[in-house]
């Protein structure tokens, strides 16, 4: 038996400590159960279950886990869909919760009648089926998507009270597969004056935005499936442009067309909608990149903690520039921290799942986190963040995107009748 | 047989001349003609913008038809954004506005034609996107009521804003 001692403080204990195999004493850990309900049959343990259905679906008594929707109505404006991470463990987000975000509805296409178009400066135009697309030699990987203005609310200059669902639920990760576009580019032929390419979707506004060749030739990708199976409608289906790390946006959905270009193409999205308003009224354009970031999910507003004890603090954290290589947690608002454990497999450009156990006892204390990627990015202070960029004059609808690009870190403060709140530490 | 073997040996040398190694190759070849109703992009320097040509006045009455039950009248906006006005951009609680912040008119011929209106996307002729495009132009007071918008003078209008971005990482460009 051994004696687990805090390793930072209000509780942290080693990240190691549920590893271990011999028994664990935990300092504190003085609760005496009442003895268990007697055992009983339950009715669905005493006749035949229900008919295995032909495609699966989530258990009735999990009907609560779903996304949020901010237009359920469909009017006539863009459509968001969050994922709920307060509610789900592990790294992939499963198909029907990713988030989603359609500035015209979820295009319904029939994928014999899908074209994807690969022209400009090229020295051989071409045109692909699903089917053609679906015979190339096909790549895996697990990558996260997250929206330009995933965790706008924390723009506020007051903490906005809001689930973790409702701050950074424009981010989910997948196993994408799909064939490189390097391998269709080196088809058409890249004509040497090709700087940029245009995607474009299928959708009813016909979404554009550009990316640099660089990008096409590195890791970009043709998804056509998520998670195993082909797309989700809200996904893209039948394709999607794939560019791991960078801005949701420009991972073009229902993809139908590259045009290769010496010049960006300024298209709306780019030149307005995904470009960020400075302090003094410069913007910020092109910023690709979603950076280093974290966040606690368990505990999250909305779960409430049942009595001091033994939890388990999980949370996400990644980056668009590759690998999490650290995640470091605190209880007491940023005054101390210790290292998180990071749940393999730890992937670039993915979530990378941390945990940390935590002895809770009874007290107010405010959890945060904090990661560092492989290159050497560590995710700013929220001080650092509006420095440069500036915050709202007064708190914006929870809903509203003030800015975007937001990669600070969040803090939850937890009171003794065990109540999660949203707050600025 | 000597020829069939030699056949197979001139295509094996000539297939990576023409096409990848690294897939099937099954793209099939698209002409001009083929892609003409997908070719839709205008990029800034005004590659792209189609024939045709319109004015505001040519484009009030389709702005009042098509446009204002979103945008309001004259372009001031309705349960969608404000087409005119440039309220001074100070930080991130200044509305982004055509006047204000686009970079580039082209953007405005490239987003009206693919995407706009919202419930009849591509039901616009090419004259009808230039005209709604000089009548916003217009109204802004970025063109002159009587200007007229075309593939060669759509591009040289130059927005006060062009000026206004910072690439952020401009290395990755």
């Amino acid at each position: 038996m051994a004696d687990i001692a805090p390793v930072a403080g209000n509780g942290l204990l080693d990240r190691r400590a549920f590893l271990r195999r011999s028994g664990i004493l935990i300092t504190g850990y003085a609760v005496s159960p009442a003895n268990a309900e007697p055992l009983s049959e339950a009715a669905w343990s005493k006749e035949p279950g229900t008919v295995v259905p032909a495609y699966g679906a989530p258990s009735k008594h999990e009907k609560a886990v779903v996304r949020t929707l901010s237009n359920p109505n469909g009017e006539p404006r863009n459509q968001h869909a969050r994922t709920p991470h307060q509610q789900l463990q592990g790294i992939v987000t499963p198909n029907g919760l990713h988030f989603t975000i359609s500035h015209g509805g979820n295009a319904e296409i029939d994928p014999a009648q899908h074209r994807l178009a690969i022209h400009g400066l090229v020295k051989r135009p071409l045109v692909f089926t699903v089917d053609a697309l679906s015979r190339y030699p096909l790549v895996s990987r697990f990558t996260f998507v997250e929206c330009g203005g995933n965790s706008a609310p924390m723009f506020s200059p007051e903490p906005i009270q809001a689930s973790v669902q409702a701050l950074h639920g424009l981010a989910s990760c997948a196993e994408w597969t799909g064939v490189p576009l390097s391998v269709l580019l080196e088809e058409a032929g890249v004509d040497p004056k090709a700087k940029w390419l245009v995607a474009e979707g299928a959708d009813a506004p016909h979404l554009s935005r550009s990316f640099p060749l660089g990008k096409a030739l590195d890791d970009a990708m043709v998804a056509l499936y998520q998670n195993g199976e082909r797309l989700m409608p809200g996904q893209g289906y039948p394709m999607r442009l794939l560019l791991p790390g960078w801005e949701g946006n420009m991972n073009v959905k229902w993809l139908r067309r590259l045009q290769l270009t010496d010049q960006p193409g300024m298209t709306y999205y780019e030149s307005r909608t995904y470009a960020q308003i400075l302090p003094g009224g410069k913007a910020y354009q092109f910023y690709f990149v979603q950076e280093v970031k974290s966040f606690i999910t368990h505990p999250s507003p909305g779960m409430g903690m049942k009595g001091a004890g033994l939890y388990e603090i999980s949370g996400l954290a990644y980056s668009g520039n590759g690998r999490i290589a650290r995640v470091m947690v605190s209880a007491d608002g940023g005054q101390t921290w210790a290292q998180a454990a990071l749940q393999e497999p730890v992937l670039p450009k993915a979530f990378t799942r941390f945990r940390i156990p935590w002895q809770w006892n009874g007290g107010p204390a405010v959890l945060q986190s904090r990661a560092w990627d492989e290159g050497g990015n560590a995710q700013p202070t929220r001080a650092q963040i509006i420095a440069v960029r500036g915050q709202t004059s007064k708190p914006p609808p929870v809903l509203a995107f003030p800015s975007q690009h937001y990669n600070g870190p969040t803090s939850w403060a937890i009171d003794t009748s065990g109540s999660v709140r949203h707050v600025y530490a | 047989m000597c020829t069939h073997n030699w056949k197979l040996v001139w295509v094996a040398m000539c297939f990576p001349l023409v096409a990848s190694a690294a897939g099937p190759n099954l793209g099939q070849p698209l002409s001009h003609a083929e892609l003409a109703a997908w070719d839709i992009n205008v990029l800034p320097d005004g590659t792209g913008l189609p024939k045709g040509s319109g004015t505001a006045a040519q484009g009030a009455p389709i702005y009042a038809q098509k446009c204002a039950a979103c945008h309001g009248e004259q372009g001031k906006g309705g349960i969608s954004a404000a087409l005119v006005g440039a309220p001074p951009m100070k930080g991130m609680d200044s509305p982004k506005t055509i006047a204000n912040f686009w970079p580039y008119s082209t953007t405005l011929f490239d987003f009206i034609r693919r995407a706009m209106p919202f419930q009849q996307p591509r039901s616009l002729a090419d004259e009808e996107v230039y005209a709604l495009t000089a009548y916003i132009l217009a109204q802004n007071k970025l063109i002159g009521e009587q200007d007229v918008m075309d593939a060669r003078t759509l591009p040289k209008v130059k927005m006060p804003n062009r000026d206004g971005f910072i690439p952020r990482f401009p290395e990755k460009m």
